[in-house]
């Protein structure tokens, strides 16, 4: 028996990267999925966001699993898509107990350069798009009488880093998002926690535009991933460069499992260390 | 295939409540047990300790699962006791990749004014000494295998937020954070992580007692563990009383599995969100 048999999850961004990995996870061990994306571009975002083409391959490998999936186009800053979609998906599997606000972009400048589109853009993808998929999702989880959600942050969002303070900023909200959430859904039995990665081995960090932040003292044909790669393992206490996107899934899954059942109201590193350092 | 197969597990306090329920989840998922418990009434403590019969039920219960457990009658408090169990525990299961620290004293509750010297150095030396020994006697084995490991120290709610009336208490488990925090960092190389747990009140005989419902309930002359309920429950978010210790051991599983292997330094509260009150 799966770990999460029988149980429905909605994970927002879920074309590729961490949120494909989690829909695949949850369904290895039981779920049924709702998944949304944005399958299209923001203009502020630096590198190639996702496609329909990647959605479809998301529901290609769920189905392969005997599970079923819902998908939908929709953008989290998008309350009435949102909402849409998360109806839709309870009215087809019935339920929703699982909550994943994956969905997250990645931009970068300092402070004083910063522009007016790439701030608003972070905080509506990154803060305010996790708490539309909350307020989608919690009459839902109400009538189910419990469920889990588990919202991504980051290690950005429990300390600072120089070049990305809308990141960082909107991952601190996250968790204090979910702080409050969790204080608030505590006597439905809604447990609510944060995910807080290091750095995870997707498209979001490999890409060109990343290796220039983290090598801006190398010429441009250097800025590889061979060369970049020794500063991300700098950063963690591990002596690794990054974890992979099935290590945020993991502690997603023990998250959303009963066997979390009391677990509410916490923010867990996945980070190889590196908010030790 | 369980989720910690072929792995040897090292475990203080195994001879009942937390630490005896942590030896069987591991054993469920595959794992062979290295037990230790002091097996005898503790000095200023207001219930009884553990006996030989009660680790000895311990070892029945792993037996029972096809398991191997070497369990030793062991107190904490004395390193070469300690050190002796574990290299005998490893010389016959032939290896060494999980421990926990789970042995541990409760409160006899007093104002910080009041508590006498013996009562203060009697918590430090098994809540926070003794964790530091369990590890010190387990780090040469799991350095000599290079297969890294993970180490998971029983905090507690208690060490991340104080409590009135339990300050030996609430500095020995602060004191585990700082531990933890450190042994991540030394240890981080050899692929060896290091994490806490921080349960709310668990249902064992460190709470269940006249002393603990006195404290909750001071305004009845005879609590009883109904009384000594709605009391501990205010400590909590979600609306229960106390959790299981079943779910402090899932979230050793958890810790302790390769589902965990790039999470370190983390203090992992399992408390029904009494951090976020």
């Amino acid at each position: 028996m799966g770990r999460v048999e029988g149980k429905v999850a909605f994970v927002s961004g879920a074309a590729r990267g961490q949120g494909r990995s989690h829909a695949l996870r949850l369904a290895q061990e039981g779920a049924d999925i709702i998944a949304i994306d944005i399958e299209g571009q923001i203009d502020s975002v630096p590198y190639g966001m996702s496609t329909p083409e990647d959605m479809a391959e998301t529901v290609r490998q769920i189905e392969a699993l005997d599970r079923r999936i819902i998908a939908t186009k929709a953008d989290v800053r998008d309350f009435d898509a949102v909402k849409a979609a998360v109806d839709d998906g309870v009215a087809q599997l019935g339920r929703l107990d699982i909550v994943s606000a994956n969905a997250g972009i990645f931009s970068f400048g300092e402070s004083d350069v910063l522009d007016e589109q790439h701030w608003q853009d972070m905080l509506d993808v990154n803060l305010t798009g996790v708490w539309h998929v909350a307020k989608a999702t919690i009459p839902h989880l109400k009538a189910a009488g419990g469920g889990s959600m588990i919202l991504t942050s980051s290690d950005a969002g429990l300390k600072g880093m120089a070049n990305i303070p809308h990141y960082v900023a909107a991952k601190h909200g996250v968790v204090g998002l979910m702080r409050t959430l969790a204080l608030e859904l505590a006597p439905h039995y809604i447990r609510v926690n944060t995910l807080n990665p290091t750095t995870v081995n997707t498209d979001m960090i490999k890409n060109a535009a990343t290796y220039a932040l983290f090598a801006p003292d190398l010429p441009t044909a250097e800025q590889t991933l061979e060369n970049i790669q020794p500063r991300f393992t700098a950063m963690n206490a591990l002596p690794i460069p990054w974890v992979e996107p099935v290590d945020i899934s993991n502690a997603l899954l023990f998250l959303a499992s009963d066997e979390a059942r009391y677990v509410t109201g916490v923010a867990l590193p996945v980070d190889a260390g590196w908010l030790l350092k | 295939m369980g989720r910690v197969e072929g792995k040897v597990a090292f475990i203080t306090g195994a001879a009942r409540g937390q630490g005896r329920s942590h030896a069987i989840r591991l054993a469920q998922e595959g794992a062979d047990i290295i037990a230790i418990d002091a097996c005898e009434d503790q000095p200023n403590i207001p219930y009884p300790g553990a006996t030989e019969a009660d680790l000895a039920e311990t070892v029945r219960l792993v037996e029972a699962l096809d398991r191997r457990i070497i369990a030793t009658k062991a107190d904490v408090r004395d390193f070469a006791a300690l050190k002796a169990a574990v290299g005998d525990g490893v010389a016959q299961l032939g290896r060494l990749d999980i421990v926990s620290a789970n042995a541990g004293i409760g409160v006899d509750p007093r104002l910080t004014e009041d508590v006498p010297e013996e009562v203060w150095t009697d918590m430090l030396d098994v809540n926070l000494s003794g964790v530091w020994r369990a590890a010190k006697a387990a780090i040469p084995h799991m350095k000599a295998a290079g297969n890294g490991g993970s180490i998971v120290l029983t905090s507690s709610a208690a060490g991340l937020r104080a409590y009135a009336n339990a300050s030996a208490y609430v500095s020995a488990k602060h004191g585990v954070v700082g531990l933890m925090r450190t042994l991540a960092l030394e240890l981080a190389p050899h692929m060896i992580r290091v994490n806490s747990i921080h349960p709310t009140q668990v249902d064992t005989d460190m709470i269940q007692n006249e002393a603990t419902y006195r404290l909750f309930r001071p305004d009845l002359e005879h609590p009883t563990r109904e009384d000594f309920a709605p009391a501990s429950q205010t400590m909590n978010a979600l609306p229960i009383p106390w959790v299981e210790a079943i779910d402090i051991s899932n979230a050793v599983l958890f810790l302790a599995s390769d589902e965990a292997r790039y999470i370190t330094g983390v203090t992992l509260s399992v408390d029904a969100g009494s951090n976020i009150k």
